[in-house]
C-alpha cells in the first residue's frame, strides 16, 4: 500500500503518468515498460542506447533524425554484408547461424514473458525453459537433420542409438522437465507458473518448428533459403521507401506507419527483384544442388545434376505481352515461376507477421524486442516478417517441388520384414515393367 | 484516476489489494475507467492484475449448476449425502466402462468417432476455461476463430495419418484424392486465412486480452489435438495397442484410489491432498499384474491384435490377419529365484506381456504427473472441475487428464521398439518418385534381396 500512496503522490508529467495510474494494484510489480520508465528517469520509452561510441562520434555533427537514419542504413548494410559473407562461408555455417538466431529470438520472447508475469525468480523457471528447448531441438534433429548425415551418424555407435531412439529419449527428457515442473508448483505462483509454462510452449511453437523448417529448406538447396529471405528482406525495404516518397493511405491501425502505397509498390518490387535474383542465381550449382553430406570428404558438398527446375526453358509469351515487348519467346528457368509464387507470398502475407509482432509489442508494452541491434531493437524485430515465409517455403516444397527422399525410402525398406520386402520389391518391378522402364534383358545386370 | 482511488480503498485480504466484487466490477470496472484520460492502460492493466496477482487474490470461478438426472436423485434419496456422493459416482463409473465395452464391440470406426468426439469436448472445455479467466466471451470472431484452428489442425493430421489408411478409398474419389495429396498445403492456407482474420481482428483496447486467447488456442490444440492423433494411430496399429494403455490408466486411477481408502496413510504431493504413497505403490503393482492379465487374453483375439485396415471390396475396417511374433505364444525359462518359487521350468507367455509391463509401470508412475498437472491448473484457475458433464466425475477433462502422456508415450513406445515404418507408405512414397530414381531404389534393392538371400537370382524367366 505504501508503494501505492509513493506512486500516486508523485506526479510526474507527460508519458509517466500512464504508467504510474496502471500500477495502482501492483504489489509485485509492474509490467514491462513500468521497469523501464523506473530504470530511467527519463525519457521512459526508449531504451537504453547501445550504439556503438565510434558512431556516436562519427554523427555527432548531424541532427538527431538524420542520424538515427544514418544509423539504421549502416547497421541494415552492415546486416546484408554479414548475410553475404555467411552464404559465401557455406551451409555448415549458415545452419549454425539459424541456430543461432533461434536461441536468441527464444531467449529474447521468454524474457518478456518474464518481465510480463514478474517471474523472474519463480524457482526452477529459467532451467526448466532452456532444458525444454534443449529437448525439442533435440527431437527435431532426430527427425531431419540426421536423415543428412546419414552415413556419419552409422560409423558412429553412441551417434547411431541417439539417432535412431531419438523420438524416446527426447520424450523421456521431455517427461523429466514435465515431472519438475509439476513438483515445482509453488502454493501462491500456480497461475504464474502455468503462465510460464504455456509462454515457454508457445515461443517453442513458433522458434524451434520454424528454425527446423528453415535448415530443412535449406537442405533442399541452398537458393530455397537465400530466395525467400532475400524476398522477406526486399519487401521491407522496397515498402519502407515507397513508404517513404509516396506513402498518403493508412494501411492498418495496428501499425500507423504503414501506408497501402508502400504495400502495393513493395509487392511489385519484390515480385520484380524475385525474378532477377533467381536467375541469377539458377546459373549456379553450389546454390541449387541439395545439400549433401560426403563421408570421404567429411564435408558438406553441393555438386550435381541441376534439376528440370533449374534448367532454361522457352516459354511462349502470352499475346498481350508479345505486343508490349515485342519478343515471341523468352528464355527463364521454371524456377522463375516459383519465386513469383515466393515474392506473392512475401509480400502479401509476410506482412501480417510483422503486424502480429506489432500488435505483440503493444499488447506487453514493449518498444522492441530487445536491444541487441543498434538503431533496429532485437532479433525478433528483424525476423518478425519471416515467420511464416519459413512455413510457406517448406509446405511448398513438400507439395509442389520435391517428391520423397530416395535415400529415406532406402532406409525405411531396410527395416521392414523381408516378407515386406519382397512384397514391394514385386509391386516396384511390375510398376516399373508396365512403365516401360524395365525390360527382360535389364533384368539380368 | 477513479478506479485507482477506489481500488486504493478498498484494502483486500491479507494486504493484496483485490476487493471482494472483483466479479461484478468487471463490466463495472470498463465504465468507470472511460473517464480516464489513458482507456488503454486502465482496461488493460486489469489484465496486468490478472497476470501478476497471486493466486489468493483471483476469486472463485462459481460452479456451475447440479446436473445429476433425476431418476438417480430420487432413487438415491433416502441415503445419506456422502454415501449418495459414493453410489452417484459408482454408477457413472460402471456406465462408462459399459459404455468403453459397447464401443470396442462395435468396432475400430465407432472408436474413431469416439475419440474425435472425446477431443472436441476437451478442446470445447478448455477454451471455456479460457474465456472465464479472461473474462473474454464477448471477444470479436475468437469463438469462431478458436472452432476455425480446430478444423484446420484436424483437417492437418488427418491428411498426415488416416490417410494412409483410407489410401484404397481415396483413390477412387478424383476430389477426395486432391485434398489428400495436397493437404499440407491446403491445411496451412486454411491457417494462415484464420491467422490473418485474427491480426485483422485485433481490437485497440483488447490486445493483450486477444494475444492470451490465440495462445490459450493453441495450446489447447497442441494438448487435445495432437493427443488424439496419437491415440488413432496407435489404434490402427492393433485395438491392442489402444485398449491396454487405456484400460492400465483407468486401473491404476481405480486401484489407487481403493489402496488409498483403505490403507493410506502418508500423503504424497502437496498438490493433491488426498492421494497417498500407499495407494501409489498398491495402484502400481495392481496395474501391473492388471496389464499383464489383460494382455494375456486380448493377445488370443485376431480382432484385438491386427492392424485396422480398410478393405475397399467390403467397404469397411477389418481386422483380420496373421499375427505378428509379439502375439504368438512363445517360452520363456525362468530365472532362478522365480523357478524356486513357482515350481516350473519355463512359462508360456506373449512378448507383447512383457510389453505389457512397460506400458503399465508409465501409466501408473507418470500417469499420475498429468493428474497432478490437472490438479495445478484447477488450483490456479480456482475451478474445481473442468465442467459439469458427467455428474459426480465432472467434465471430459477430469477423466482423461491421467490419460495424457499416456497416448504420446505409447506412440513413441511403439515408433521407437516395436513397428518399422508402414509398408503401404513405403510403397507409396516409391511410386510417386521420378522414374530414374525408382530404377536407381530397384537395382539397390535387388542387390540388398539377393545379398540377403530373400531374393534368388533369377534365370531367365
Amino acid at each position: 500500500m505504501t508503494e501505492l500512496r509513493q506512486r500516486t503522490a508523485r506526479e510526474p508529467d507527460g508519458p509517466p503518468e500512464d504508467k504510474e495510474s496502471e500500477s495502482e494494484a501492483k504489489v509485485d510489480g509492474e509490467t514491462a515498460s513500468d521497469s523501464e520508465s523506473r530504470a530511467e528517469a527519463s525519457p521512459p520509452l526508449i531504451p537504453a542506447d547501445d550504439t556503438p561510441e565510434v558512431l556516436n562520434r562519427a554523427f555527432s555533427s548531424l541532427s538527431s533524425r538524420w542520424k538515427n537514419w544514418w544509423v539504421r542504413g549502416i547497421l541494415t548494410l552492415a546486416m546484408i554484408a554479414f548475410f553475404f559473407v555467411i552464404i559465401y562461408l557455406g551451409p555448415l555455417v549458415l545452419m549454425i547461424i539459424v541456430m543461432c538466431v533461434q536461441i536468441k529470438c527464444f531467449h529474447e520472447i521468454i524474457t518478456i514473458g518474464y518481465n510480463v508475469y514478474h517471474s523472474y525468480d519463480l524457482p526452477w523457471f529459467r532451467t526448466l525453459s532452456w532444458y525444454f528447448l534443449l529437448c525439442v531441438n533435440y527431437f527435431f534433429y532426430g527427425e531431419t537433420v540426421t536423415d543428412y548425415f546419414f552415413t556419419l551418424v552409422q560409423r558412429e555407435e553412441p551417434l547411431r542409438i541417439l539417432s535412431k531412439y531419438h523420438r524416446f529419449i527426447s520424450f523421456t527428457l521431455y517427461l523429466t522437465g514435465f515431472c519438475m515442473f509439476v513438483l515445482s508448483l509453488v502454493k501462491k505462483h500456480y497461475r504464474l507458473q502455468f503462465y510460464m509454462f504455456g509462454w515457454t510452449h508457445v515461443t517453442l511453437l513458433i522458434v524451434v518448428t520454424q528454425s527446423h523448417l528453415v535448415i530443412h529448406n535449406l537442405f533442399e538447396g541452398m537458393i530455397w533459403f537465400i530466395v525467400p529471405i532475400s524476398c522477406v528482406i526486399c519487401n521491407d525495404i522496397m515498402a519502407y521507401m515507397f513508404g517513404f516518397f509516396f506513402g498518403r493511405t493508412p494501411l492498418i491501425k495496428l501499425s500507423p506507419k504503414k501506408t497501402w502505397e508502400g504495400f502495393i509498390g513493395g509487392f511489385f518490387a519484390t515480385v520484380v527483384f524475385g525474378l532477377l535474383l533467381s536467375y541469377v542465381m539458377s546459373g549456379y550449382r553450389c546454390f541449387v544442388c541439395p545439400v549433401e553430406y560426403n563421408n570421404d570428404t567429411n564435408s558438406f558438398t553441393v555438386d550435381c545434376e541441376p534439376s528440370d527446375l533449374f534448367r532454361l526453358q522457352e516459354y511462349v509469351i502470352p499475346g498481350v505481352i508479345q505486343s508490349i515487348i515485342g519478343w515471341k519467346i523468352v528464355r527463364m528457368y521454371p524456377f522463375q515461376i516459383h519465386s513469383i509464387a515466393l515474392s506473392t507470398f512475401a509480400s502479401l502475407i509476410g506482412p501480417f507477421g510483422g503486424f502480429f509482432a506489432s500488435g505483440f509489442k503493444r499488447a506487453f508494452k514493449i518498444k522492441d524486442f530487445a536491444n541487441t541491434i543498434p538503431g533496429h531493437g532485437g532479433i525478433m524485430d528483424r525476423f518478425d516478417c519471416q515467420y511464416l515465409m519459413a512455413t510457406f517455403v517448406n509446405v511448398y516444397i513438400a507439395s509442389f517441388i520435391r517428391g520423397p527422399n530416395p535415400s529415406k525410402l532406402i532406409q525405411q525398406f531396410l527395416t521392414l520384414r523381408p516378407d515386406q520386402q519382397l512384397h514391394i520389391f514385386n509391386t516396384l518391378k511390375s510398376h516399373l515393367t508396365d512403365k516401360g522402364m524395365l525390360t527382360a534383358a535389364a533384368e539380368d545386370e | 484516476m477513479l478506479e485507482l482511488r477506489h481500488r486504493g480503498g478498498c484494502p483486500g485480504p491479507g494486504g493484496a489489494v483485490a476487493p471482494p466484487p472483483r466479479e461484478g466490477e468487471a463490466a463495472g470496472g470498463d465504465h468507470e475507467t472511460e473517464s480516464t484520460s489513458d482507456k488503454e492502460t486502465d482496461i488493460d492493466d486489469r489484465y496486468g492484475d490478472l497476470d501478476s496477482r497471486t493466486d489468493s487474490d483471483i476469486p472463485e470461478i462459481p460452479p456451475s449448476s447440479d446436473r445429476t438426472p433425476e431418476i438417480l436423485k430420487k432413487a438415491l434419496s433416502g441415503l445419506s449425502s456422502r454415501w449418495k456422493n459414493w453410489w452417484i459416482r459408482g454408477i457413472l463409473t460402471l456406465t462408462m466402462i459399459s459404455l468403453f465395452f459397447l464401443i470396442i464391440y462395435m468396432g475400430s470406426f465407432m472408436l474413431m468417432l469416439l475419440v474425435l468426439g472425446i477431443q472436441v469436448k476437451c478442446f470445447h472445455e478448455i477454451i471455456t476455461i479460457g474465456y472465464r479467466v479472461y473474462r473474454s466471451y464477448d471477444l470479436p470472431w475468437f469463438r469462431t476463430l478458436s472452432w476455425y484452428f480446430l478444423l484446420c489442425v484436424n483437417y492437418f493430421f488427418y491428411g498426415e495419418t488416416v490417410a494412409d489408411y483410407f489410401a484404397t478409398f481415396v483413390q477412387r474419389e478424383e476430389q477426395l484424392q486432391f485434398l489428400i495429396r495436397y493437404h499440407r498445403f491446403i491445411s496451412f492456407a486454411l491457417y494462415l486465412a484464420g491467422f490473418c482474420m485474427f491480426v485483422l481482428s485485433l481490437v485497440k483496447k483488447h490486445y493483450r486480452l486477444q494475444f492470451y486467447m490465440f495462445a490459450w488456442t493453441h495450446v489447447t490444440l497442441l494438448i487435445t489435438v495432437t493427443q488424439s492423433h496419437l491415440v488413432i494411430q496407435n489404434l490402427f496399429e492393433g485395438m491392442i495397442w489402444f485398449l491396454v494403455p487405456i484400460s492400465s490408466v483407468i486401473c491404476n486411477d481405480i486401484t489407487a484410489y481403493l489402496f488409498g481408502f483403505f490403507f493410506g496413510r502418508t500423503p504424497l504431493i502437496k498438490l493433491s491432498p488426498k492421494k497417498t504413497w500407499e495407494g501409489f505403490i498398491g495402484g502400481f503393482f495392481s496395474t501391473v499384474v492388471f496389464g499383464f492379465i489383460a494382455a494375456y487374453v486380448l493377445s488370443k483375439y485376431q480382432y484385438f491384435v491386427c492392424p485396422v485396415e480398410y478393405r475397399s471390396d467390403v467397404n469397411s475396417f477389418v481386422t483380420e490377419c496373421e499375427p505378428s511374433e509379439l502375439f504368438r505364444l512363445q517360452s520363456y525359462s525362468l530365472p532362478p529365484f522365480l523357478k524356486a518359487v513357482l515350481r516350473r521350468e519355463t512359462v508360456s507367455l506373449y512378448p507383447f506381456q512383457i510389453h505389457s509391463i512397460a506400458l503399465s509401470t508409465f501409466a501408473s508412475l507418470i500417469g499420475p504427473f498429468g493428474g497432478f498437472f490437472a490438479s495445478g491448473f484447477k488450483r490456479a484457475f480456482k475451478i474445481k472441475d473442468f465442467a459439469n458433464t458427467i455428474p459426480g466425475h465432472g467434465g471430459i477433462m477430469d477423466r482423461f487428464d491421467c490419460q495424457y502422456l499416456m497416448a504420446t508415450f505409447v506412440h513413441v513406445y511403439i515408433t521407437s521398439f516395436i513397428r518399422g515404418p508402414n509398408p503401404s507408405k513405403v510403397l507409396q512414397q516409391l511410386l510417386v518418385l521420378q522414374p530414374e530414381q525408382q530404377l536407381n531404389i530397384y537395382k539397390t534393392l535387388k542387390s540388398h534381396l539377393i545379398e540377403k538371400g530373400i531374393l534368388q537370382p533369377t534365370l531367365k524367366v
